[in-house]
């Protein structure tokens, strides 16, 4: 009996797979999600779904004409992610086709261009939010206080509606500047960060997220939690969120020890915008980062240095997406100066010296 | 004892509980044995004698042929049937060649050498030349002749002989049960290694997984000061050499050196228990310890074989295979796949393992998400995922340069990879290419050289030549102008 020998070993294979990776990420998200979803009411999930469909639809068509097959592609759980990210980048009372419009850059450009699933540069979701908050500035930074669903003062579902599918709502009375914003705003003004700080919620509502700002910016402690879990289940380590994290910290308490009226706290940086959202989820993506632990490690430190710098200084009032888009390109070289050191060899790659050898 | 990490590494499902209570059992004599002369590397053993001839069980069969080569022996008495090619126990399936014995059923001996006395004050060149002349080779998969190793004491000052009953694979349990069963043999042929080394040193490393054999071997390495046995973590490829070396005794083996360089001479256990055996009774190697296991396998069992029995004999002893999805030679991290049930059990055969589905778990590939999983699990601080990019785009300069040669194709990053990459594949593949283009280079510089020194020795005549001519041609000149002269 003749038996075709096709590969070599192993011939057995740990219980880790794509799908279940993606999944778990997903699964990780779900309750930062659901909370903000009840936070921002009708015109959050509206909006939510309708970024979920348009990438995944985006992704459908770029696999066809691709010549795939789609249901593989949809299966592997990937678009979701895009699509979950991106809509948690977005302000939650954005019109429907600006999460139209920042999905097809996500999912055509910034991936299937670039070849698919594991082939892009630059994180989808972050190059979708970059591409509309550049494109529509109006849009991406009218905020609304938090509504809770079937609270008072919460739209209802036929306002809701309107608000996400309805033509160039005036939110003008609602609309209000994410913390970011307004300290941004009032500094321009001339009015120091320390007076600023003042009108500002207090840390216990910054945690939480009763907040105007993005989905994701909101409910930090679930999404520590959502952090903490994908760590545990080994998706990804801690080096990525420690760096990028403890950098914001140290950049922002040392400067602001220093000039309290220019610049903010270690824990404000911490605390607002889309650094633990970023942190955890973002700077993580597999693709765009560096695979060796101590690449990561500068990566982590670089996006926390890049947000620190964009916020501080340059004219956006955040910085996470940025930064983290500008780390992505930097990513094949960290890849190329971060490799683990070999077995055998010293960092510089030649056979370590024996004892008594000079 | 004190102990050292060993960087990545995996734990997989070892399933060790199918065959490791189960008594080590003889297998019945099969009707013929197929003897390769080749059960070893290097060069392969001359066949010593003739189709027809009648030999007794310990009789050599086949001579080794230059200084890294191993004898093969009749593992019971009885007629050569033929010399003939037959399907090699290797991936390739191409045929080598082999002695066909017929059992006559007597299990007469040979007259053996014999036993020495006391190996403790006998020089280590004799040990050696026993072990040489046994066939011994390591059983723990490498099958490099085992005498050979035990001459590095001549070159090095070895400290340590570091036993390796680890077991790191998957399914195996026969060293487990060799170290149960019989520990006080493994303990002495541990003892005239490490004397045959001159290393003053025996350490003994189980993993903890097998609390029963640390237990056995303790005992029989209690009377003896120099030995000591140790527990290593449950963690693959905890068995690799010089990962094993680095873990029990914390010095990391410079690449490209042996363990020998740092002082640590590793041998198998099963190795140890042959050495035994050959010293203590003259008894040359004819049989081995197989394991055969995995989810299809009826009966799994731990079998005392005789070398040269067919694959498929074992399975029938076993009760048959169904559902399966693979046959492998050896663990299933590092097993090789069986051509063919017709192959004979060898020298190096550990495992004999029917898989089924579940428990290969092949899936269809998936694009690289590059997660970063092979990077951190790799025992020996590679970039698998990068270095299997270079050997796509066929940039194997390349892959050599971020170390695709100091890969020991243990697989942990085949077995982590959520995409079913077949990274090791690709190792493997570029390292016999890189080593095949290494040959031809070699070639081509040898070819270079001798067609200069050629082309130097022609224009050395021709040169010559000329020279003889040129003198005699003055000569004449000066004879005729002196015959004017004259």
């Amino acid at each position: 009996m003749s038996i075709v020998v096709d590969k070599s070993g192993p011939f057995t294979h740990g219980s880790n797979n794509v799908q279940r990776t993606m999944f778990t990420v997903l699964a990780a998200l779900a309750p930062a999600t659901l909370f903000n979803l009840w936070l921002f009411g009708w015109p959050a999930i509206f909006l939510f779904l309708v970024t979920m469909a348009a990438c995944a639809a985006a992704e459908a068509l770029c696999v066809r004409l691709g010549g795939g097959t789609v249901d593989d592609v949809l299966s592997d759980g990937s678009v979701l992610i895009t699509g979950w990210l991106l809509a948690l980048s977005l302000p939650p009372w954005a019109p429907w086709w600006v999460a139209v419009v920042a999905s097809v850059f996500a999912v055509c450009l910034a991936k299937h261009a670039f070849g698919g699933l594991g082939q892009n540069v630059f994180n989808p979701a972050m190059i979708g939010r970059v591409v509309v908050l550049v494109s529509f500035p109006i849009q991406m930074t009218t905020f609304v206080p938090a509504k809770p669903l079937f609270s008072a003062g919460a739209p209802s579902f036929a306002e809701s509606l309107h608000v996400t599918f309805g033509k160039a709502v005036s939110l003008d009375g609602l609309s209000a500047a994410s913390q970011l914003g307004f300290v941004k705003t009032e500094l321009s003004r001339g009015i120091p960060v320390d007076q600023s700080m003042s009108h500002l919620p207090g840390l216990g509502d910054l945690v939480m997220g009763f907040h105007p700002g993005s989905m994701g910016e909101t409910a930090l402690p679930l999404i520590l939690l959502g952090g903490l879990f994908l760590m545990w289940r080994k998706i990804i380590s801690w080096h990525i969120p420690v760096a990028m994290l403890g950098t914001l910290l140290v950049l922002g308490t040392v400067f602001n020890a220093i000039d309290p009226g220019r610049f903010t706290s270690g824990t404000f940086h911490l605390l607002s915008g889309a650094s633990f959202l970023g942190a955890f989820f973002i700077a993580t993506d597999y693709v765009t980062s560096p695979v060796s632990k101590s690449g990561q490690l500068a990566f982590g430190v670089g996006v926390g240095l890049l947000t620190w710098i964009i916020r501080t200084y340059a004219g956006y009032p955040e910085g996470v997406a940025f930064a983290v888009l500008l780390m992505n390109a930097l990513t094949p070289i960290l890849d190329q100066h971060f490799r683990p050191r070999v077995f055998g060899r010293t960092r510089k790659g030649a056979p370590l010296p024996l004892k008594g050898d000079k | 004892m004190k102990l050292f990490p060993i960087m990545g590494g995996i734990h997989p499902d070892y399933r060790k509980e199918l065959t490791s209570e189960k008594a080590i059992v003889a297998l019945p004599m099969p009707a013929t044995l197929y003897i390769p002369l080749q059960q070893h590397m290097g060069a392969a053993a001359s066949a010593a004698v003739e189709p027809g001839s009648l030999v007794k069980k310990g009789q050599m069969l086949g001579r080794g042929e230059g200084a890294v080569s191993a004898p093969v022996h009749a593992p019971t008495s009885g007629r050569i049937v033929a010399i003939t090619e037959v399907t090699a126990p290797h991936p390739s399936g191409l045929p080598t060649l082999t002695i066909l014995l017929e059992p006559d059923g007597k299990d007469e001996w040979a007259e053996l050498p014999a036993p020495i006395a006391d190996p403790f004050t006998t020089l280590p060149q004799q040990i050696r030349d026993r072990v040489a002349a046994s066939g011994i080779v390591g059983m723990g998969g490498a099958t490099f002749p085992s005498a050979v190793k035990l001459g590095l004491g001549n070159q090095y000052k070895l400290e340590i002989l570091l036993l390796n009953g680890a077991e790191c694979e998957p399914y195996l349990t026969c060293d487990d049960r060799v170290m149960r069963e019989y520990p006080d043999d493994v303990v002495d042929g541990a003892r005239i290694m490490a004397h045959a080394l001159s290393a003053p040193k025996v350490i003994i490393a189980i993993e903890t997984n097998k609390p029963q054999a640390i237990e056995a071997m303790t005992k029989a390495a209690a009377a003896f000061d120099n030995v000591t046995v140790v527990g290593v973590p449950v963690q693959y490829p905890m068995g690799a050499e010089r990962h094993l070396t680095q873990a029990v005794t914390g010095r990391e083996t410079p690449a490209r050196k042996l363990t020998a360089d740092v002082g640590v001479v590793v041998h198998n256990v099963a190795t140890a228990r042959a050495v035994h055996n050959a010293v203590r009774f003259g008894q040359p190697l004819l049989s081995r310890v197989v394991t055969v296991s995995g989810g299809a396998v009826a009966e799994p069992k731990n079998i005392e074989v005789p070398l040269g029995t067919p694959v498929s004999q074992l399975l029938a002893f076993c009760g048959g295979a169904t559902n399966v999805n693979r046959y492998v030679s050896g663990g299933p991290m590092m097993g090789q796949p069986l051509p063919s049930l017709d192959v004979p059990v060898v020298k190096g055969t550990s495992g004999i393992l029917a898989l089924t589905k579940a428990e290969t778990k092949e899936y269809a590939t998936q694009p690289c998400i590059r997660c970063g999983s092979c990077v951190t699990y790799c025992p020996c601080g590679l970039v698998p995922v990068e270095m299997a990019a270079f050997i796509r785009n066929d940039k194997l300069e390349e892959a050599a340069k971020i170390g695709v040669q100091d890969c020991v194709s243990c697989g942990s990053c085949s077995y982590i990879c959520p995409s079913n990459i077949p990274l090791v594949q690709f190792f493997n593949y570029a390292k016999g290419r890189i080593a095949a283009l290494d040959r031809e280079r070699r070639k081509t510089e040898q070819t270079k050289a001798l067609v200069a020194a050629h082309n130097a020795r022609l224009e050395r005549l021709a040169q010559a030549k000329r020279e003889a001519a040129a003198r005699a041609k003055a000569q004449k000149e000066n004879s005729d102008a002196s015959g004017a002269n004259a």
